[in-house]
């Protein structure tokens, strides 16, 4: 008995480490109406400036803590000042690219400057133990409850009693009205960004002296659980964050306590999409809100899709179809053998994010379940390739629609959160569930592209194939928005009331436009199993997600021809200029920023 | 069903509470067939609320919504629009990214028969692969529907026409209402609920849009209209309702609303006359 009131403890503990992460959420979401995906990479930062600050420079705790807090609330002022305040007035997706760009910029820049591997954070406490009723408490433990407890109460003082408090709580009440009555927004958002950063840069310290370690993987983790405890809490609603953090530390902890640790995550993921579908608002929100202001036509940027005539496509498609046979290098072939499967997986998520407006980021996952269905079809059913590889596209259609589903019934942020969550969701399950996926060893041995009895071995017949696949995907999917369905994808993403209030269900349409989109990214997923002949959880990651992403939107958001171009532009320019390929994902994320400041309608514009 | 005998709308103690605040009080309404009923009120009486409730868009706290005698209270409103109910909004929402002829399109979407057969469970499905395959039946029920929604666009004169593959983000404010408005005929109506269709129209502009809504009348369509422009209401109204705070304070022939006292107080403010003898008594 006495290990529970450990686990209650320690969930406790936790819990009131993701509340320092939720609570810079909450206060975020309440000025700005915007989910700060860069939260979780402030807290990694604020983790590897404690490493510098206790292993380099030996500072005292209490030093140590305050170092920190600086260091990750300048980190935040900066984020706002240059990375949000100018996209003030933009549409309402630039903002939510931003954050998810500028996150990758910062993972990626502490990846660099301390390499990927893991490294110890020492506690600077006495390592004892007091015994406690039945169990036990640390003095580190009680540090982060005081660190919490602390935190909270000055924020409340804060709040309550000072100037720039109140006009936190005024504009987080209606930003126009406190800005009619003279408060300065920008001061309040600076306020804001300041606090969130600090709180999380401290979280992320106490976690690494926690567990005595830090590495990379840490902002992404920490940007869900704080993200779920600030949904579960009502977003925007700074004490429920704090509530939502305890209640999920505790499922936490109890989940791991019954069936392991490797389940830990899983727990996190599946109380938020429970909330997600039983109570949107979280669970302090008052009953039912006043419906949403009308947001007409504003979540994408309005453009003139750039038209390019048919010939000129049918050329392009000729001599990509000829290339193999003239003498180009092997390398260029994989090159663009690779742009063809990013391309498949872009034109899926360009459908999804650009023409019915719900930004997934969790599309990797759909690679994952066509790659695991075509492997694992060839493999234990000895199904022929071809067929094993669109077995693949239908069960990513069938399964990825139905898992991503709940999220139908969210807008803009929450619909990014959902799928960023399922898709956790499915490489967890892929990892846990041994029996079928052979758990965390992969599966090796996949067979590789046949088609109609004959092996695809050599590079050009490779290419060819991929290539085909691409343009029989592209031309289904012109098809498809030039059909009824293609306006009514565009019309739900323009405003989904008015959409409702003429009759299109908005399940029905977005189930639709999964099921076309998984279609295409798990039949690329399928190829990709068996080119690669051997895959396991991580070989399709959220790396991948962010890359189609940033290609849907350098193609122009929407565009089937953009989002192939994006592909070989993404795909191929690196290639050409030979950067390494610890820098990709950085350059990655600052296209991405880049075009979302600069142009936003990408470089064919949207449809 | 003798369906004459029912009003083709009518609302019992519709309710409708955000917090402490009543936006909708026990709202009694019955539109008849081809009647047009107007309601005014000053800003925040409730008005948009009454029609989110009627069209689905939000959930009454108490009371009764009844179309032709049936029960619609709380039904979805893509339910609603396939019962031919259809609506403007005060503050115009077109699709922004799509042109004229598809925001009208989709107003048509719930007339769809032969790309979206009614069969269950895999009726998504098909509709999918008939988008995609377009078999003849599906290609002429586009041609046809496109032909109608020019002719809608023709009652408009030269005013949507020359824009119909212009993006409708591009379009002036008024045409912009004018969309809204070809949107909502496409759909057939049934019923028709216009939220201020002449705000912020200049003169010109208005005496188009209540030409067209007299029109719409004379054609025999059941039309609720929110407006300000209270010689438009006097003009086109068989009967006006005012609202205040929620309630409904007036109703009847336009003349004599016009005339009432509660009406003239709730426009000029609440407690006026009182404040004006306290100053003349001071």
């Amino acid at each position: 008995m006495s290990s529970w009131l450990d686990y209650t403890i320690n969930g406790l503990i936790v819990g009131n480490v993701y509340a320092l992460v939720a609570v810079g959420l909450a206060l975020i979401f309440g000025v700005s109406r915007l989910i700060n995906f860069a939260q979780g990479s402030i807290y990694l930062v604020g983790a590897y400036i404690g490493w510098v600050a206790v292993v380099q420079l030996h500072t005292p705790l209490p030093l140590t803590i305050i170092v920190v807090a600086a260091a990750a609330a300048v980190v935040g002022l900066v984020i706002e000042r240059f990375g949000l305040r100018p996209l003030q007035n933009s549409v309402r997706i630039a903002p939510l690219l931003a954050t998810i760009g500028i996150s990758f910029v910062l993972d990626q820049l502490v990846m660099l400057t301390f390499s990927p591997n893991p490294r110890a954070l020492p506690s600077q406490l006495p390592d004892v133990r007091f015994q406690l009723g039945g169990g036990t408490i640390g003095p580190l433990d009680l540090l982060i409850a005081g660190v919490g407890i602390t935190s909270a109460l000055l924020l409340f003082v804060f709040l309550r009693y000072s100037k720039l408090g109140w006009a936190v709580r005024a504009a987080s009440q209606d930003r126009d009205a406190a800005m009619q009555m003279g408060v300065d927004v920008n001061r309040v958002n600076q306020a804001v960004f300041g606090i969130a950063a600090a709180l999380g840069g401290v979280s992320g310290m106490l976690v690494g002296m926690y567990y005595n370690q830090i590495d990379t993987a840490m902002s992404l983790q920490a940007t869900l659980k704080g993200v779920v405890a600030e949904v579960v809490g009502g977003a925007g609603n700074v004490p429920g964050a704090v509530i939502g953090s305890l209640l999920l530390g505790l499922v936490e902890s109890y989940g791991v306590a019954v069936f392991g640790t490797s389940y830990r995550n899983l727990f996190a993921f599946l109380l938020l999409v429970v909330v997600l579908v039983l109570r949107p608002n979280g669970l302090f929100a008052s009953a039912r809100q006043a419906p949403p202001e009308p947001l007409t036509g504003t979540f994408i940027a309005p453009s003139r899709p750039v038209r390019i005539p048919r010939w000129a496509l049918a050329v392009a498609a000729a001599i990509f179809a000829v290339l193999p046979f003239f003498p180009v290098s092997f390398y260029v072939l994989q090159t663009l053998i690779n742009a063809w499967l990013l391309g498949m997986l872009a034109l899926s998520l360009t459908l999804v994010a650009g023409t019915v407006g719900q930004v997934s980021l969790g599309h990797a996952a759909l690679l994952a379940i066509g790659a695991y269905t075509s492997a694992l079809l060839s493999l234990t059913l000895s199904v022929p390739v071809g067929l094993a590889v669109i077995g693949g596209g239908l069960m990513s259609a069938a399964l990825g629609t139905l898992l991503i589903s709940p999220s139908f019934r969210l807008r803009g942020h929450y619909v990014s959160i959902a799928t960023l969550a399922i898709g956790e969701i499915v490489s967890l399950v892929i990892l846990n569930w041994e029996g079928v996926t052979r758990g965390p060893i992969g599966i090796s041995g996949i067979p590789p592209l046949s088609l109609f009895g004959y092996d695809l071995i050599s590079p050009s017949s490779v290419y060819w194939f991929s290539f085909a696949v691409m343009v029989v995907l592209a031309l289904l999917q012109g098809r498809l928005l030039t059909s009824h369905l293609g306006r009514s994808f565009r019309a739900i993403r323009d405003d989904d009331i008015a959409a409702r209030a003429y009759g299109l269900s908005l399940n029905r349409y977005k189930s639709l436009a999964f099921i076309f989109g998984g279609f295409a990214a798990g039949v690329s997923g399928g190829i990709a199993a068996h080119l690669y002949s051997y895959i396991n959880h991580e070989t399709f990651n959220t790396q991948q997600s962010i890359l189609a992403l940033t290609v849907v939107i350098l193609g122009g958001l929407g565009n089937v021809v953009g989002a192939i171009l994006g592909s070989v532009a993404l795909v191929g320019l690196p290639e050409v200029f030979r950067i390494a390929a610890e820098y990709r994902i950085l350059i990655y994320g600052i296209v991405l920023l880049l075009l979302v400041r600069f142009r936003p309608q990408g470089l064919l514009g949207t449809i | 069903m003798a369906e004459q005998h029912y009003p083709m709308l009518s609302l019992r103690g519709l309710t409708r509470r955000f917090g402490g605040l009543t936006a909708v009080d026990a709202i009694d309404l019955d539109l008849a067939r081809g009647e047009l009923i107007s309601i005014i009120g000053p800003n925040g009486a409730g008005k948009t609320t009454l029609f989110n409730l009627v069209t689905g868009l939000d959930r009454p706290d108490a009371g009764t919504v009844r179309f032709e005698g049936q029960d619609i209270t709380g039904l979805s409103p893509e339910r609603l629009a396939a019962e031919g109910i259809a609506r403007t909004f005060q503050l115009g929402r077109v699709f922004g990214n799509l042109s004229v002829m598809d925001n009208v399109l989709i107003g048509a979407h719930t007339r769809l028969r032969a790309v979206k057969p009614a069969v269950p469970v895999i009726g998504p499905l098909l509709e999918l692969g008939l988008a995609l395959l377009r078999p003849s039946s599906v290609k002429a029920e586009e041609e046809r529907l496109r032909e109608e929604v020019k002719a809608i666009l023709a009652r408009f004169g030269e005013r949507l026409l020359p824009r119909i593959d212009q993006p409708a983000y591009s379009l002036s404010y008024a045409n912009r209402r004018r969309v809204e408005i070809a949107r909502a005929l496409a759909l057939k109506p049934r019923l028709l609920l216009l939220d201020e269709p002449t705000a912020g129209m200049n003169p010109t502009e208005t005496a188009e849009m209540q030409a067209l809504v007299a029109e719409l009348k004379a054609e025999g369509l059941t039309i609720l209209l929110i407006e300000h422009k209270l010689e438009m209401v006097m003009r086109l109204s068989d009967r006006v309702i005012v609202m205040d705070e929620g309630k409904k304070i007036a109703e009847g022939p336009g003349e004599v609303v016009r005339t009432d006292p509660k009406v003239i107080e709730a426009y000029l403010g609440h407690g006026l006359s009182g404040a004006a003898e306290q100053e003349s008594a001071a």
